[in-house]
């Protein structure tokens, strides 16, 4: 949830004009800082991480292994169940991320607008961001009930026939989308309202001076100078969704069927079932995808905004 | 008058969908919660006819003997020895990483990237916290939060640090501080804003973890809050009056969380949305 992205990271900041004198081996800011910090990332993220590579390729218990090669992708990309898995996984987080940079600046220009009761607005919209996520999926399975549910009791008086939501195989991975968004949009709104209120009131002035519609006004000045907000959330939410199991598994357990399975639910069922080759190579597939995606991304994002 | 439209009609138009979207999910998750069972398993939006908050509330701590109260003890310690360990190690890196300029800047800024963007392997870190004797044990799963939230939280502070002038740490090793003294008695201080900032984000964010103790702490010894709503999914199917119950009691510590550091949260949370 509380990833950041490239642009703070990079962010200029002042350079120290000289380097700390170096007394030797009395500097004031020892390397040894690093240490414990260093111990418990490297034991706990990096090792994992290299470990994943190597068994990938193996039939493995933990305690034995034996190297079988490409077969555990093999199995990834042939096996049905699987290779569902990654496609939704795509799917999940191109609609997640759209709906909310989508959703996300409509609200900000809304709540930066002269209307009454803002903050009330701001807080209901921001408040799902804290709450747990398998609260609020049970909560919404219960909802989304076909029959019982009050959402399609509600779209039946206005005379509409819900769908199954998510026992219906269609409808199953948008439905825990779509609670997705709801309890994320109000992130993407918060990142979006820092980014058009740091826009010089004086460009929205002259605009208006100029006679440009509020319209023309969103496209020619909100849109462009608020795109580090878009960047930030397209970022957030793709790394978010990309990996997104909570939710998923709240849910429908990535049922029926397998339809509403993304990769990080098919890592953990073969974990449990016993598959750690498998399992692994699952992760290994996310990794590969996540960076594929995330890195070439994060670089066009931020030269753009480099250019301006 | 048009402005005047757009200011009320807008804003009326606003509330009524958030009312709808937001504020009706919300109190009916609430209100479910203390109806009798009998009324609960009809999942309508009613007002309850009759009031069981303390008769559920006492159900749900008791079930299965207990669980929700040593879940809410195991995640309190979890939550309170991870981000304190969270903020030092952090703090200590950023700091360093923000005022020493070496070769080792370029590989630490790679790592923290790193750790923003990679989905931790899980299967290799059960092998590794095995080996370390620490899988199914409270003290892995704090190690596993800390090492999960060190990139975040290194990337908050240092950008506070940059604010911090660099002529105070000199007068201090002047007047003859060591580089231990003149962290914890003289920066750890003045980080006071964005610690709490670290502390309210990273708390929430640990408090509704479930990823990581599913995988990381398996056991009903040792649940967290978040294992023992989906433990009781499965068990309270037909007394949705405790399963909501068991959602309401572990939404209100972030709620109070948020009544409380609102600012500290969004500031946290959209921290690189604007570029200085």
């Amino acid at each position: 949830m509380t990833v950041n992205t490239a642009p703070t990271v990079s962010a200029a900041r002042p350079r120290q004009a000289v380097a700390p004198k170096r007394r030797k081996g009395k500097s004031a800011y020892p390397y040894w800082f690093y240490l414990p910090a260093a111990v418990v990332y490297t034991a706990l993220f990096l090792i994992p991480t290299f470990a994943s590579f190597f068994f990938s390729f193996t039939r493995w218990t933990l305690t034995d292994f034996t190297f079988i090669g490409l077969d555990n992708f093999v199995q990834f990309f042939q096996e049905p169940a699987l290779l569902k898995g990654l496609t939704n996984t795509f799917i999940y987080g191109a609609v997640t991320s759209v709906l909310k940079v989508v959703l996300g600046m409509l609200l900000a220009v809304l709540l930066t607008s002269q209307i009454i009761a803002r903050g009330y607005l701001r807080s209901v919209i921001f408040f799902p961001v804290l709450l747990s996520s398998i609260g609020v999926g049970i909560v919404f399975t219960i909802l989304m009930d076909p029959s019982k549910g009050m959402i399609n009791k509600a779209l039946e008086v206005i005379g509409i026939e819900g769908p199954a939501w998510l026992v219906d195989p269609a409808w199953a991975l948008v439905s825990v989308a779509l609670v997705d968004v709801w309890k994320g949009v109000g992130l993407a709104t918060v990142i979006y309202i820092a980014g058009i209120v740091s826009i010089p009131a004086e460009y929205f002035e002259a605009a208006k001076m100029d006679g440009a519609s509020s319209f023309k006004s969103f496209f020619n000045i909100t849109l462009p100078l608020a795109r580090p907000a878009t960047a930030t959330v397209i970022i957030l939410s793709l790394i978010g969704g990309l990996r997104s199991f909570d939710l998923i598994w709240a849910m429908t357990k990535g049922g029926p069927g397998f339809t509403s399975d993304v990769i990080a639910s098919v890592i953990f069922k073969q974990y449990q079932a016993g598959f750690y080759g498998l399992s692994t190579a699952g992760n290994v597939v996310l990794f590969l995808i996540v960076t594929a995606i995330i890195l070439p991304l994060s670089m066009f994002l931020n030269r753009k905004e480099v250019e301006q | 008058m048009t402005t005047a439209l757009k200011r009320y009609g807008l804003g009326a138009l606003a509330i009524a969908v958030t009312i709808v979207v937001f504020i009706i999910p919300l109190a009916f998750m609430a209100l479910t919660a203390v109806k009798d069972r009998r009324e609960a398993a009809k999942l309508d939006f009613s007002w309850p006819t009759t009031f069981n908050f303390l008769e559920n509330f006492q159900d749900v701590l008791s079930a299965r003997k207990f669980m929700l109260v040593t879940a809410f003890i195991n995640s309190t310690i979890l939550t309170v020895v991870s981000v304190t360990i969270l903020v030092v190690l952090a703090a200590m890196v950023a700091w360093i990483l923000q005022r020493r300029r070496s070769r080792w800047n370029g590989v630490a800024n790679f790592l923290i990237l790193s750790g923003l963007i990679i989905p931790p392997a899980v299967v290799p870190t059960i092998w590794v916290l095995q080996s370390m004797g620490l899988f199914k044990t409270l003290p892995g799963l704090i190690l596993i939060e800390v090492a999960f939230g060190l990139s975040f939280c290194v990337m908050l502070f240092r950008a506070f640090i940059a604010s911090i002038p660099k002529e105070l740490d000199e007068a201090a090793v002047i007047d003859g501080c060591g580089p231990v003294r003149l962290f914890f008695r003289v920066i750890f201080p003045l980080l006071r804003s964005v610690i709490i900032t670290v502390i309210v984000v990273q708390s929430v964010h640990i408090f509704n973890d479930f990823q990581n103790p599913l995988y990381f702490l398996p056991g009903d010894a040792n649940a967290t809050v978040q294992l023992t709503l989906f433990n009781f999914q499965s068990q309270f199917t037909t007394s949705y009056n405790l399963l909501f119950m068991n959602i309401l009691l572990i939404t209100i510590p972030p709620f109070i969380m948020y009544l409380f550091f609102n600012r500290q949260i969004v500031a946290g949370m959209t921290a690189g949305a604007v570029k200085g």
